[in-house]
């Protein structure tokens, strides 16, 4: 029989009995969902922390000097943070000898934040982060301005009370009005609004746009931080390699100003971007670990169900197969008759799930943070998978049906 | 040319092996069929007709003895060869019909060129010749339960004519049909056997058996008579 026959027949007969073949592809349904589902999340959130997180937080080819890590991923030991409280803050004469130290070009930053209430003419803005930063922060963070300007490096060095917001502050504070030129309050301290900084979007889900920055060195420096201290000073490299190099001589500098023996760790953090994807990467491969496994389990009970689903099939249909032995059906044309039968009802059944996970994806999409995109690959495994499902779980069945003895078989009722 | 039968079976056996007995079912069977006769077999119930028919059909092999067919030796084919001479030499008839319920007529017909591998188009159109040979040509598509037990047959007779085969075989055709049915049916049969299909057809009701030309009576699994009347 051709194949194209054998696979015309095989729709027939599942779509003849709709009821049996929705309930024996339930098993390859949920795997093969569940294979696009999780993977796409994955593969979202890969994306996701690769694009924006890392990036956002911490930037490219940059790197940032702290006193302990400013994004805690995994399990930080009571041992480790009672160590880390231990540790001497970075003084400004620290930024300042790691800023002259460096041999390559880099562009740095200071950066302490804080949080605090803002008001301009009785609106309060509650609770937003205030940077206390440098000239080039705004350069570091690759932010560009929808209105306005940065801060000068002589406003910085000054410490004059100008301020750059971020743009959903700006709408909260001055609604329609231009905020250019106006006057925010910071716990009754004057700033006078000199930027806005165009939309930074959301980070699972919390807006990027809800800060303002200022010179460190301006009176906003009594709230952010103690006296002659920042949170961070941001060095970005112009590239990888560059960046090596600069971590290496930030990390000598440092451990030579603060007299560390060879045996000492150091006593102060320098954070990059490839620290947290690793780790996100660690996450990453476990969830990938137990995927095949989950899969599997689904996909093997998958297995069973249809092949006790094609011994019954083998059994009701037993004249069948003895009328066609009759007309001249060989063993291969049966096997080839139930395997083809196997295999479309779970790739039917697989292709029901492609469907399935991809809504999911588009659901999870479209309700969350998440930019969940169905992974291709995962799309060919799973046709893969369902259609191989189908012809394992379907041999043992289409072999007994092949080998049935005509005479008999066209006799059963 | 040499006059060779087409069908020629010596000392042909069929056993049934049952856990401490053994049945048997053809002891023995001496009988050669020739190109275009019409040969009924009679015989009481249990005296190994329908073996007799399986065996010739290739639906069954022999336990001892030779079967020859178009001067080839079945009784030594393997599976496959005996599926392929099924398909090209044989047509058989049931008592039952044997047609798929869920196929339409037409489809049902098409079955055998599906096996021999035939194109659809030529499919259809053999099997619209082969209804249409035995009055079918407006029940095309109609499934097998919604044709009278007589259309079932002329369907399944459709069928084994399809594949221009070299023996028609029928065992107890007319089994299950009323007796007006069954004289149509034995007039389907007569008209093809006219047109040069040789016959061999199982009956045990002589006024069915009157049809043929030849008539072998079994007993036991052996040939107790054969006779050949002449033509009507
Ligand atoms: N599959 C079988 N197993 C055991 N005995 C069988 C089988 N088929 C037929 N027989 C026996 O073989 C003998 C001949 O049967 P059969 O050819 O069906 O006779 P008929 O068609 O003339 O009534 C009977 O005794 C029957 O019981
Ligand atoms: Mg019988």
């Amino acid at each position: 029989m051709p194949f194209r026959e054998a696979i015309r027949l095989a729709f027939q007969v599942i779509w003849a009995q709709k009821m049996k073949s929705s309930f024996s592809v339930i098993g390859v349904f949920i795997g093969v969902t569940f294979l696009i589902a999780v993977v796409s999340i994955v593969e979202g959130m890969n994306a996701y922390m690769t694009d924006r997180f890392a990036t956002t937080l911490l930037g490219v080819n940059t790197f940032q000097l702290r006193r302990y890590p400013g994004v805690q991923m995994g399990d930080v030991s009571r041992e480790t943070r009672r160590e880390w409280r231990r540790r001497p803050r970075i003084s400004f004469e620290d930024a300042r000898a790691v800023v002259e130290g460096l041999s390559l070009p880099v562009v740095t930053a200071w950066e302490s934040s804080s949080r605090a209430d803002l008001s301009h003419d009785g609106k309060i803005a509650k609770d937003i982060e205030v940077v206390g930063a440098t000239e080039d922060y705004f350069q570091i963070k690759n932010w560009d301005l929808e209105a306005g300007r940065p801060f000068s490096p002589q406003e910085a060095q000054a410490g004059q009370p100008v301020m750059v917001i971020g743009h959903e502050l700006a709408e909260r504070l001055f609604e329609t009005r231009d905020p250019i030129g106006r006057e925010v309050r910071i716990r009754g301290i004057p700033y006078r609004v000199i930027g806005v900084v165009e939309t930074q979007g959301n980070l699972f889900g919390i807006s990027l746009d809800k800060f303002a920055v200022a010179p460190a060195l301006s009176p906003i420096k009594r709230i952010v931080n103690p006296a002659r201290v920042v949170d961070a000073l941001l060095v970005r490299a112009g590239s990888l390699e560059e960046l090596d190099v600069a971590i290496a001589e930030t990390e000598a500098i440092m451990r030579s100003r603060r007299h560390l023996r060879p045996s000492d760790g150091n006593n102060f953090s320098i954070e990059t971007a490839d620290a947290v994807l690793d780790f996100w990467g660690k996450i990453n491969r476990v969830l990938m670990m137990a995927l095949p496994g989950l899969v599997s389990i689904s996909l093997v009970v998958g297995g069973i169900v249809i092949m006790n689903i094609m011994l019954m099939a083998v059994a009701e249909r037993t004249r069948e197969i003895g009328i066609r032995k009759s007309l001249g059906a060989r063993r291969r044309d049966i096997m080839r008759q139930f395997l083809v039968e196997s295999a479309t009802l779970a790739t039917v059944g697989a292709a029901i799930g492609i469907a399935t996970g991809i809504g999911l994806a588009g659901i999870v999409q479209a309700t969350t943070f998440l930019p969940a995109r169905v992974a291709p690959w995962s799309v060919v495994v799973a046709i893969v998978l369902g259609g191989g499902v189908g012809v394992t779980a379907g041999l043992y069945p289409a072999s007994r049906a092949a080998r049935l003895d005509p005479v008999d078989a066209i006799r059963q009722e | 040319m040499a006059e060779q039968p087409l069908i020629s079976l010596r000392g042909l056996t069929r056993e049934y092996r049952m856990d401490a007995e053994t049945v048997y079912a053809l002891r023995g069977i001496e009988l050669a069929i020739g190109t275009n006769e019409y040969v009924a077999i009679m015989g009481p119930s249990g005296s190994g007709k329908s073996t007799l028919m399986n065996v010739i059909g290739c639906l069954d092999t022999p336990t001892r003895g030779e079967y020859w067919l178009n001067g080839t030796e079945v009784s030594r084919m393997s599976d496959d060869e005996l599926a392929r001479v099924r398909n090209r030499e044989i047509g058989f008839v049931f008592q039952t019909f044997n047609l798929l319920p869920r196929a339409t007529a037409l489809h049902n017909v098409e079955l055998p060129l599906i096996y021999a591998g035939t194109s659809a188009r030529e499919r259809r159109r053999a099997a619209s010749r082969a209804l249409e040979r035995v009055g079918l040509a407006d029940r095309m598509h109609h499934r097998p339960n919604e044709l009278s037990g007589g259309q079932r047959q002329r369907v399944a007779i459709a069928r084994a004519l399809v594949n221009d085969p070299s023996i028609l075989l029928a065992d107890e055709p007319t089994g299950n049909l009323d007796s007006v049915t069954s004289q149509e049916i034995m007039a389907v049969f007569g008209e093809l056997h006219t047109q040069g299909q040789t016959v061999l057809m199982v009956t045990h009701e002589a006024d069915i058996a009157a049809h043929a030309h030849r008539v072998v009576t079994l007993l036991d699994g052996v040939v107790h008579s054969d006779s050949v009347r002449e033509a009507a």
